[in-house]
């Protein structure tokens, strides 16, 4: 179970200059199930989206699935739900529609879909507690459910690797727990996940690793670490804006 | 009814109607991008080609298609660095354009009603290649944009998704792009460079009022498109007026009487159905209670 499915050596990432990311180092295995946490601004996000090749590397070199970023091309094996939806110019999609676009990567682009990439939305789908609101515009659905749309459209890719951007920020607690369900069967199933969170909630006791980011680098990498302070109250609502010169705290021990 | 008896309307109808069905097809993915006005600039690029074809004693349809594809790719290729100066290259490729084509224009022997014809569309300029051509073409774009569909929308509705589903992201941005230059191009004879842009648009923001998926509101748009050419085009033959403005003005006639109708089927609806208390979302941000 050590198969090796990202491996970040000394990775650094800049954005006009400004480093936002320095010398990380990360490595995900099969079977893992990674949360990356950390303050806003602490660079995080900039970690999955250059484990994607969303952004450049400025230095340092990732490898996805043995095979180094810039050569990978086995994308069916990867799903990857961001943040959130975008807005679009307003043309109106079902969520069926949106669920179907997370096969493409599996059936390429000409070929038309067949009974198998229909099954496998319709199993999408049902694994989010969505089968019901299939036929409905994406724009008519609450920010949870918009979130389970794309969780089921990177489902529906059946890929070995979850990547997730926040996945759970701002979203009711009904749509958390029919998240947590559908990552729970991801993960009963073989699969890896690597998820950007700013806090774990129903998602904890899936999680087997926490990477704590703190500043562009990583200063926490294993056990999941137990919240502290107020965030430790049952009903914290979090999300409270967190500078880059936070003091030493929760994340940076 | 007896005017579509003459082979010449026959050629502009079914023009027409090709373009109808072609410029919506596409139009839904410029809407999805926020990309409608593109239409109108390489609209504007095409004249160029269009006085180059003049001058040059070719088909001006032709070399309008070469000219329209290189700006729309140059243009695609400013989009895509996303630099804040792309808004200003655009510009000066857009004006260049229009200059450019008028002054070409001038300086061959064709007269200013030559040049009307390009700008809003002439019933009487289709000549049997030139409709040979549309015909050919508008299926080409058809084809393309149906069978292409997943995959286009996907790029049109998340683009770093797409890539990240190893899509050929740049090569069917290109695509788009000069999918829409001979959109423009084709359509010059029946609308003229100045209005094909509306045929793109118009159809789309009317079917979206009222349908509920991408595919159903393709196909609604493409009906309208349809629609809005035919119907045109007979007004343009029986009031004798210019048929560019007519199909834009249908289309927009359409416009209207489906966003009246939608509004006002909402509030009855709002009114005989009971009140449904929409569920509160929790807070994304709540600000720290300490």
């Amino acid at each position: 179970m050590s198969t090796p499915v990202i491996t970040v050596e000394h990775g650094a990432v800049g954005y006009d200059g400004r480093p936002v990311l320095r010398d990380v180092s990360l490595s995900v295995t099969a079977g893992d199930v990674v949360a990356v946490l950390g303050a806003n601004g602490s660079g995080k996000s900039t970690l999955i989206r250059a484990i994607l090749g969303l952004v450049p590397l400025g230095a340092g070199s990732i490898t996805l699935f043995d095979r180094p970023l810039r050569q990978f091309r086995q994308w069916q094996r990867i799903g990857y739900v961001p943040q959130r939806l975008g807005a679009g110019g307003g043309v109106p999609a079902t969520v069926r529609e949106v669920v179907a676009s997370g096969r493409l990567a599996r059936r390429g682009v000409l070929r038309p879909p067949g009974a198998a990439d229909r099954a496998a939305v319709d199993a999408a789908l049902r694994s989010v507690g969505l089968a019901d609101r299939a036929g409905d515009p994406v724009a008519t659905l609450s920010g949870g459910q918009q979130q389970r749309t794309l969780i089921a459209r990177a489902l529906a890719g059946q890929p070995e690797l979850l990547i997730l951007d926040e996945p759970t920020a701002g979203v009711d607690a009904a749509s958390q727990e029919a998240f947590a369900g559908a990552l729970r069967d991801f993960v009963a199933d073989g699969g890896t996940v690597l998820l950007v969170a700013h806090e774990l909630g129903p998602l904890r006791p899936v999680i087997t690793r926490a990477v704590v980011v703190h500043q562009g680098g990583i200063c926490h990498d294993g056990a999941v670490p137990d919240p502290a302070g107020h965030h430790a109250e049952p009903d914290h609502d979090h999300v409270h804006p967190h500078g880059p010169d936070e003091p030493a705290g929760l994340w940076s021990n | 009814m007896e005017l579509f008896q003459y082979p010449y309307m026959q050629r502009a109808l079914i023009g027409a109607l090709v373009i109808g069905l072609a410029a919506p097809a596409l139009g839904i993915y410029l809407v999805q991008r926020r990309l409608t006005l593109i239409g109108d600039g390489i609209g504007h690029v095409a004249l160029t080609g269009v006085g180059a074809g003049l001058l040059l004693n070719r088909s001006p349809v032709l070399v309008a298609v070469i000219v329209a594809t290189v700006g729309a790719i140059a243009i695609e290729v400013v989009r895509a660095r996303g630099r804040t100066s792309g808004d200003l290259a655009l510009a000066l490729l857009f004006y260049g354009g229009i200059a450019g084509g008028v002054l070409l224009v001038g300086l061959s022997d064709a007269t200013s009603a030559n040049l009307n014809a390009y700008l809003f569309g002439s019933l009487l300029s289709t000549s049997t290649t030139d409709l040979i051509t549309v015909g050919v073409l508008g299926a080409a774009i058809l084809i393309t944009m149906i069978v292409l569909r997943p995959a286009l929308f996907a790029i049109s509705h998340d683009e770093e998704y797409a890539r990240v589903s190893g899509l050929p992201v740049r090569t069917l941005n290109l695509l788009i792009a000069v999918t829409t230059a001979v959109t423009v191009t084709i359509a010059m004879r029946a609308v003229g460079v100045l209005l094909i842009s509306a045929l793109m648009v118009v159809p789309v923001a009317t079917a979206q009022q009222i349908t509920r998926g991408f595919r159903s509101t393709m196909t609604a748009a493409m009906a309208l498109g349809l629609f809005a050419a035919g119907a045109g085009v007979w007004v343009a033959a029986t009031a004798d007026t210019p048929p560019g403005a007519s199909v834009v003005l249908l289309a927009i006639a359409s416009f209207l009487v489906v966003a009246v109708a939608g509004a006002a089927w909402r509030a009855v609806r709002r009114r005989t159905a009971p009140a449904t208390v929409p569920v509160p979302e929790p807070h994304e941000v709540v600000l720290d209670r300490g």
